[in-house]
């Protein structure tokens, strides 16, 4: 047992509900007790579908235990092919169902219906949404994929976007323009919006772009080794990424394109003197590994933060997030405890966190800056506006989501300047976040100091000089004097002992 | 005119009822713990179930979960399933470790889940033995909120039937209210009462646990709340008696059951009309001007927290609404009867769901307002049909006189939003 207040991700057959919810004309029979229909809420609330989630649950009672259950998903099965009419059906079971051991797959099997069944199993209490929905593609391409001929004209697949996926919707779109602007058709986008018989004609395309490993990469893979279609292994998030995607599409396909980056601004954005300091803004990045490893390349390289922690939650890409933590030169922090992930942003206090929606109650927790990233997140991160992360479009997306929460360039030197200031001082926070101003209260220090840390004293003139930094270096700059006071063998902090630290460690 | 009189052309008490069972578009009860954890400040509220069931709190609590809210679910895992010894130090280790953290803590319910009742993890058990190992200072408990039991709203009534066996004896003449409500409710509805001279009351559940909730012989109880058919039960068990009467929304119902009240405690009709006009006349002020858009129209309730026949009851008499249908999970004559006395003939009645079913009806009829699930509520908008989210009936303070306009008022707003939104060219 493990004690949980927050779950990253749900269980393994809400990813079997995203890939049902994506798809048009297939239908999910889930063998599932009463209550569990909570999860139709995700779809018609967060992603405020204007349908009902194509799921039939049997939603069985303590009344129906027995023999009973068996017959209920039975009934249930017949009456969803007969209402809905779908092409093909996935039968799987919830957590509960799998302990009362009914076997969906061999009833649903039995009933000899006239469409494909496919059966799902997914492990409740080992495995979590993502592979739900990993395993339920793969699952589905593996049953109606039909081995047939290239099309004439280069084509491709784009593998993964699911229903509840973080900017799906626009980032397919996005990346259909850049295709045709390449002279490269989408065959089939799969899930999202695919029909069985979209999936049976999947080996017709040329190549397969995989946009969402968490949800496409097993299917990506059967495809590859049974119907020879090569896939893209470079996500493209940011511009260096897209650009690399170009040159990769490029190689699969022998076609050598000019693509128009009129419509590109970030690089200019990102160069204008405007940016400058952005330059080693310290940021955590948090979430899921496709979205972590984009933005850590986006955030060093692209907007020239100092990446300071990386991590991600869904275990299946604990592998290259280390690798690439490694090549950062920091800690890869693989865990789905949030508790986890808020002691590592306290203890490494950066200026920003790159994350999920909890990375973002963290953030107003500790007072930092952040912009959301990843799925999991709430209802305004499926926005109105076209707002894709890949491609272009994207990357000029993700240059204004990024800077938006951080104070502005003016305002951070203004509130250096004038710290003492007492209507602008820093404790009123950022002039755009909202909330009223607040009067400076005067901080009165206790003398003549407290222990901080290892045993290490402020002293009380070191303390109130500390509290004039602004609050969004001052955890940094106390980190940074403790550290230093203590390799210097210090157990008292001076003044003096400040200045010295912030000269030993300027930038 | 203090008792509302029945409907002219007869009651829904006796009427034919629907019953049916297909798929059910329900919580379970579990949600339940989302207002009780506000509502009892000492108590810790641990799950004992899946990832789905972490999941299904995360995502009916919203953004309450960032506020360190006092519940959790101890999520099963592989190795718990494969031994059944193991599940018992597993829990008293995380138990331990909760306790710990949270030293404020003074009850801990340990929940059951479908998951936990399926693989009989006796909860039951584990909660006398970790009583034993924490007290005096914690009390622990159990109830089950899975779905396999309960729906909804029954959540909260498995909770607090739990604590009716563990309340002290009492053989004085109270009044024990049953039912959760917001605060600020209950102090309207203590303060109603103390001013009729009705005391002392006691609540169930009390906001504290060192608050002093006793039952006995001469106990009478009034439940707040439809959904309490088993902590009913439990207090006639315990020798109380039910004081039966319409649910306290809207004007006449808050009379009706503020006046059960009163003839039972000998109250004049004098001090009752002194106490009550004033609240009575802003109550029916504030309903008659937030109903005004809902007068004429018909509205079709899915089953959902079991308020569905008392705010039928409201919408029908007090607003000026036609009942289609009204849905309950659960309908329990002792509970809803004087309800359904009021309730005026011609809807139909249903009981349990068949959600497709109910769809095609609802679809067929179709409603000036649908009353349903966060599930449902977007697809009809989709196809047309106006919507009234049924959660935040239970999440919003609506009892008693002070609340009746904002009651009206969650009805009428979708009706009045579908006229304000105009995006048609000017022509």
């Amino acid at each position: 047992m493990k004690l949980t207040v927050w779950t990253y991700e749900g269980p393994p057959h809400v990813g079997a509900m995203r890939v049902a919810t994506a798809m048009k004309g297939l239908h999910y029979v889930l063998h599932a007790p009463q209550g569990d229909t909570y999860a139709d809420l995700l779809f018609t609330m967060i992603e405020r579908r204007n349908h009902r989630p194509p799921v039939s649950y049997t939603t069985f009672q303590a009344r129906d235990l027995g023999a009973d259950t068996a017959t209920l998903f039975k009934a249930s099965c017949q009456d969803a092919v007969d209402r809905f009419q779908p092409e093909a059906i996935i039968v799987g079971a919830s957590c509960t169902a799998e302990l009362i051991q009914d076997d969906p797959a061999g009833l649903a099997e039995t009933m000899g219906l006239s469409i494909p069944v496919i059966p799902l199993e997914l492990p409740s209490y080992s495995r979590k949404e993502n592979f739900g929905a990993d395993e339920t593609f793969y699952q589905i391409v593996k049953t109606l994929a039909q081995p047939q001929e290239r099309t004439a004209r280069v084509t491709c697949n784009i593998l993964g976007p699911t229903a509840l996926g973080f900017r799906a919707r626009d980032d397919v779109e996005e990346l259909t323009g850049l295709l045709s602007e390449m002279g490269i058709n989408v065959n089939v986008v799969a899930p999202l919006n695919a029909t069985p018989s979209d999936i049976a004609r999947l080996p017709a395309a040329h190549f397969n772009v995989l946009l969402s490993p968490e949800t496409g990469e097993a299917a990506a893979r059967f495809l590859e080794k049974n119907h020879n279609q090569p896939f893209t292994k470079v996500v493209p998030i940011g511009v260096g990424a897209t650009r690399d995607f170009i040159k990769e599409v490029v190689a699969i396909t022998g076609k050598s394109v000019a693509v128009d980056e009129s419509r590109l601004r970030m690089p200019w954005w990102s160069r204008s003197v405007d940016s400058t300091y952005l330059t080693g803004k310290r940021v955590f990045i948090f979430g899921d590994g496709t979205h972590v490893a984009a933005h850590a390349r986006i955030a060093r390289d692209e907007m020239g933060f100092e990446v300071v922690g990386i991590g991600c939650y869904n275990r299946e890409m604990a592998r290259p997030i280390r690798a690439l933590a490694k090549e950062y030169g920091v800690e890869a922090l693989i865990t789905d405890d949030y508790l986890e992930v808020e002691a590592a942003i306290e203890a490494l206090s950066p200026e920003m966190i790159l994350g999920t929606q909890m990375e973002r109650h963290i953030g107003k927790r500790l007072g930092i800056p952040c912009a959301v990233i990843s799925a999991p997140v709430h209802v305004q991160d499926f926005p109105a506006r076209y707002s894709p992360q890949v491609g272009f479009e994207g990357a000029n997306v993700i240059f204004d989501t990024l800077i938006h929460p951080l104070v502005m360039g003016l305002e951070e030197h203004l509130l250096t300047m004038f710290r003492d200031d007492f209507e602008f001082h820093d404790d009123a926070g950022a002039s755009h976040h909202g909330g009223k101003a607040k009067a400076k209260v005067e901080e009165t220090v206790d003398a003549p100091a407290q222990p901080q840390g290892d045993n290490v004293i402020w002293l009380s003139d070191a303390e109130r000089e500390l509290k004039k930094i602004p609050f969004f270096v001052r955890g940094k700059a106390r980190r940074n004097t403790e550290t230093f006071a203590l390799e210097k063998g210090l157990h008292e902090i001076s003044l003096d002992t400040l200045y010295e630290a912030k000269a030993h460690y300027a930038r | 005119m203090n008792v509302p009189l029945p409907p002219t052309n007869g009651g829904c008490r006796t009427a034919p009822i629907l019953k049916e069972r297909g798929q059910r578009e329900v919580f379970c009860g579990l949600t339940g713990i989302i207002w009780l954890h506000r509502k009892m400040q000492d108590a810790f509220f641990l799950v004992v179930g899946s990832r789905t069931c972490a999941h299904l709190l995360q995502s009916a609590a919203g953004v309450m979960i960032f506020a360190e809210p006092r519940f959790g679910t101890a999520i099963l895992e592989e190795q718990d399933l494969a031994g059944m010894a193991d599940a018992h130090v597993e829990l008293d280790r995380e138990v331990e470790k909760l306790l710990a953290r949270r030293p404020d803590i003074r009850q801990l319910f340990l929940v059951g889940s479908c998951p936990s009742e399926v693989i009989k993890i006796d909860l039951a058990r584990a909660a006398e033995r970790l009583s034993q190992v924490h007290a005096p200072h914690v009390r622990v408990l159990n109830y089950s909120g899975s779905g396999i039991e309960t729906t909804f709203t029954e959540g909260e009534d498995a909770c607090l039937a739990s604590m009716v066996p563990v309340l002290k004896d009492t053989t004085a003449r109270e009044l024990l209210v049953v039912g959760a409500l917001p605060d600020v409710v209950e102090d309207q509805m203590v303060s109603l009462l103390t001013d009729m001279g009705i005391g002392p009351i006691r609540l169930l559940p009390a906001r504290r646990i060192d608050d002093t909730t006793a039952v006995g012989e001469n106990t009478v109880f009034a439940l707040t709340q439809p959904f309490l058919g088993e902590t009913h039960a439990a207090l006639e068990r315990r020798g109380a008696r039910h004081l039966a009467a319409p649910f306290p929304f809207g004007d006449e119902g808050t009379t009706a059951w503020l006046r059960t009240i009163a003839t039972e405690f000998g109250v004049s009709e004098e001090t009752f009309e002194a106490v009550t006009a004033a609240p009575r006349a802003r109550a029916r002020k504030a309903i008659a001007q937030a109903a005004e858009a809902l007068r004429g129209k018909s509205v079709f309730f899915f089953p959902d927290s079991q308020l569905e026949i008392p705010l039928a009851r409201f919408l029908t008499r007090e607003c000026g609404m036609t009942a289609i249908e009204v849905g309950s999970p659960y309908i329990h004559d002792a509970l809803h009867g004087p309800d359904l006395d009021l309730l005026p003939a011609g809807p139909q009645i249903s009981e349990g769901q068949d959600v497709d079913k109910q769809l095609a009806r609802a679809r067929a009829a179709r409603p000036d307002l649908t009353v349903c699930g966060l599930g449902l509520a977007n697809p009809l908008e989709a196809e047309g049909l106006s919507t009234k989210w049924a959660i935040e009936l239970v999440f919003t303070p609506v009892h008693f006189y002070e609340q009746a306009g904002d009651l009206a008022g969650l009805f009428s707003r979708p009706l009045r939003r579908k006229a304000v939104l105009q995006m048609e060219a000017a022509e």
